[in-house]
């Protein structure tokens, strides 16, 4: 399993990946959770190798995340936060890339409120990109731990039917995970008013439902999305409590669901919003803290794929 | 390069095309000085006088010089982008006699001195001529009304908005029916703002899947419709530019069904290209309105070849690089369209959807019609704008050769037959292709 070589360069989306190299990504990172549960958690695999952090948008649990995973796998590991105003002073992305390609970095973690932003990025720098969320676009590394997180709870991925409920319309979790969950033989199905579904989504291989109830009917995993605050008043939903009534998840609508099936929320959440706040801290259905766990081992998981040398090793 | 329009000229072993006439055969063309002396399949049977000076085209077609309806000029206000002189040598490059510019330069063209300014700078740089569109509404703001009347003295020959669509209702009703006080025409950018609003791209499938935010097909339509019904309110003389839309062109079609006084134009990226050209996030191909689906693209021909389409014309947009190498969303609309004008519509005649004559009427006779230009014929008497080209001869695109400033094209690498061989203005050679 080590000599696993990574077909590409960077990690910038879940398209162009097939079910063997999922595979693959997801039992290296299974390795990962059970060294990281060891005491003998750190390693040198990494050692020497710079990450950067490159961050144009808020993110306290994603960046820190991917430092741990950095850290772990004993590489050196910068932050940078990029405010949206230091781009509209006038550095353009094409300027960063530049900076940065004269620092000899070896894996840049990218995320960047526009879509496409991470991979015109990746065109202009000599090192390894990982996409940590790019627009509505995608965010690879979320979806692998949300799969991850999956797998060890059922076993498999192929033949479940997931529910990804909510803001679909602005969500790079969304589209990422659709696409994952699609490749590995899972059906997906889509809950949500139709102001928050994007154009033609259906044609992404998707079964799409407006009443929760019939959407969550006999799923083995409830996927909630993030409704952005600034979303709720006004344009797309009325008030957060006609959305709560139709939308959100409580013990009421999941009763439609699998009686063992599991909840999970990409975070951060919002409470009594999307989801019920006694049904995310329900330790019998909400695995949203493993989640958190899971996403530290697969992002060592992808800085270890990216950073081999052809031979399978690291220099 | 540029000779003197004192002597005459003989046009020798040329198919002589003109749309305007019907005229489809071989033969040659004298011009003298300015004009355009003599034409026919006849002339010269005999051999050439020698005090005429001989130009052979060897076979190559002979036609009216293109006339391009929609062209951003960037001068004043953004010469790192095109200049008058770039865009003039960029037209002649293309077979574009004639252009006509939007007044969204800087400052905008909303008064008489800056009417004046873009005739006399370009009447200076002696390449194609350049003609100037002026403000609908003073700044483009949409509000109040330019003054329409006297910028038409002043040379404007139609009033736009230029690429912001004349979103008020009220202003577009007093638009149309002050201009028709004139006799002048409103050209329209359709587009229903409020819906287009922060769209990057085209609504569908593609939009989603790359995760930009979509401009529905039917903000052209709604536009559209509700400006067909203003025409009828005030019976104003009204143009749409660049269709798009297979629902667009339906509108336009009932509206001249209806013998409304209503034209429309479209541009090659709509006939030539679809969305799947911005994938990849690629801003070359982010224009506005913006690409469409394959079933639009064909609605687009269909139209052109049954004549909804009136005129088909560059809608030049020039854009530095710095314009366009950003995120996608952030990235400014509008590709580069003169030098690529002629080859591109002639796909329409290779694949067998028009005449070489209907082709080239679209870019030259139809316009000078519209806009009441004298050109896009050979006529006797008439100026020597002329264009000669070889319609088979390949090439493939490449912005690095562009005369143009901007090499911001949609059509980067695309190979293309029809190629421009020499271009006259007034009697005078403004452009010979390499040999």
């Amino acid at each position: 399993m080590t000599q696993f070589r990574f077909p590409q360069r960077h990690l910038l989306g879940i398209e162009g990946l097939g079910p063997q190299e999922i595979t693959a990504l997801l039992d290296l990172s299974d390795g990962y959770v059970e060294k990281n549960r060891s005491a003998d958690r750190k390693s040198n695999s990494l050692r020497g190798k710079t990450v950067i952090n490159l961050f144009f948008e808020n993110s306290t649990r994603t960046r820190t995340s991917f430092e741990l995973a950095g850290k772990r796998l004993g590489a050196d590991v910068i932050n940078m936060q990029v405010s949206a105003s230091s781009v509209a002073k006038g550095e353009t992305l094409i300027d960063t890339a530049m900076t940065l390609n004269a620092m000899h970095i070896d894996v840049l973690v990218v995320r960047h409120p526009d879509s496409g932003a991470v991979k015109l990025l990746s065109e202009k720098v000599n090192c390894a990109v990982i996409n940590a969320g790019d627009g509505a676009h995608a965010h690879p590394t979320q979806a692998l731990l949300d799969a991850l997180t999956i797998r060890r709870r059922k076993g498999h991925l192929d033949g479940l039917t997931v529910a990804i409920c909510g803001d679909v319309l602005h969500s790079r979790v969304a589209r990422s995970n659709i696409h994952l969950l699609n490749t590995m033989g899972a059906r997906v199905r889509l809950v949500a008013p139709r102001t928050l579904l994007p154009s033609q989504v259906d044609r992404l291989g998707v079964e799409v439902f407006h009443d929760m109830v019939k959407g969550l009917e006999d799923v083995d995993i409830v996927m909630m999305l993030r409704v952005q605050n600034e979303r709720m008043r006004g344009n797309f939903i009325p008030s957060i409590r006609e959305y709560f009534h139709f939308f959100g998840l409580d013990y009421k609508k999941l009763k439609a669901a699998k009686p063992d099936a599991l909840i999970m929320h990409p975070g951060p959440m919002n409470r009594g919003v999307e989801l019920d706040s006694d049904l995310a801290d329900d330790v019998e259905r909400s695995v949203i803290r493993e989640q958190v766990e899971m996403g530290v081992a697969v992002r060592m998981a992808c800085l270890d794929v990216l950073t081999r040398d052809s031979a399978g090793g690291h220099a | 390069m540029t000779t003197h329009a004192s002597g005459r000229v003989a046009y020798i072993g040329a198919r002589l095309l003109d749309p305007a006439s019907g005229l489809d055969e071989s033969g040659a063309l004298l011009t003298d000085g300015e004009q355009i002396a003599d034409i026919g399949p006849g002339l010269f049977a005999d051999g050439v006088p020698s005090d005429i000076q001989v130009v052979d085209c060897q076979g190559a077609y002979l036609a009216p010089g293109l006339v391009d309806m929609r062209v951003q000029l960037r001068e004043p206000g953004e010469e790192h982008k095109e200049t008058l002189h770039s865009a003039g040598e960029a037209a002649v490059a293309g077979g574009v006699t004639s252009m006509v510019c939007l007044p969204n330069t800087h400052p905008v063209i909303d008064d008489v001195a800056t009417v004046e300014f873009v005739a006399r700078r370009a009447r200076k740089n002696g390449l194609a001529k350049v003609y100037p569109y002026a403000a609908a509404t003073k700044q483009l703001a949409g509000q109040e009304l330019a003054e329409i009347g006297m910028l038409a003295e002043a040379g404007a020959l139609a009033f736009t908005d230029g690429t912001k669509a004349i979103k008020n209702a009220q202003v577009m009703r007093r638009a149309l029916a002050y201009a028709a006080t004139f006799g002048l025409m409103i050209i329209q950018h359709p587009e229903e703002p409020s819906l287009a609003e922060n769209g990057a791209m085209n609504e569908g499938e593609l939009s989603t899947r790359l995760g930009l935010s979509g401009i529905p097909a039917a903000a052209e339509a709604i536009m559209l419709e509700r400006d067909i019904r203003l025409v009828e309110l005030t019976g104003g003389r009204y143009h749409a530019a660049h269709l798009s839309t297979a629902a667009g062109v339906e509108v336009i079609r009932r509206a001249k069904d209806r013998g409304l006084p209503v034209t429309c134009d479209t541009a090659p990226p709509y006939f030539a290209l679809n969305e799947l050209a911005v994938s990849e996030y690629r801003t070359f191909a982010k224009l506005s309105p913006p690409l469409r689906s394959e079933a639009d693209r064909q609605a687009i021909v269909a139209a052109i070849k049954d004549g909804v389409i009136d005129v088909i014309a560059s809608d030049h947009a020039p854009q530095d690089q710095d314009s366009k190498r950003l995120p996608f969303a952030q990235a400014e609309t509008g590709g580069v369209g003169l030098e690529t004008l002629l080859a591109v519509t002639l796909e329409l005649y290779h694949n067998r959807h028009l005449s070489l004559l209907k082709a080239i009427a679209l870019l030259s006779w139809a316009p000078a019609r519209l806009l009441g230009l004298p050109a896009g014929q050979l006529k006797v008497g008439a100026a020597a704008d002329l264009l000669i080209f070889d319609a088979d001869r390949a090439w493939r695109v490449d912005p690095d050769r562009f005369h143009s400033k901007s090499k911001n094209s949609p059509f980067d690498g695309r190979p293309l037959q029809g190629m421009v061989l020499r271009t006259v203005v007034d009697g005078r050679t403004v452009f010979t292709a390499d040999a």
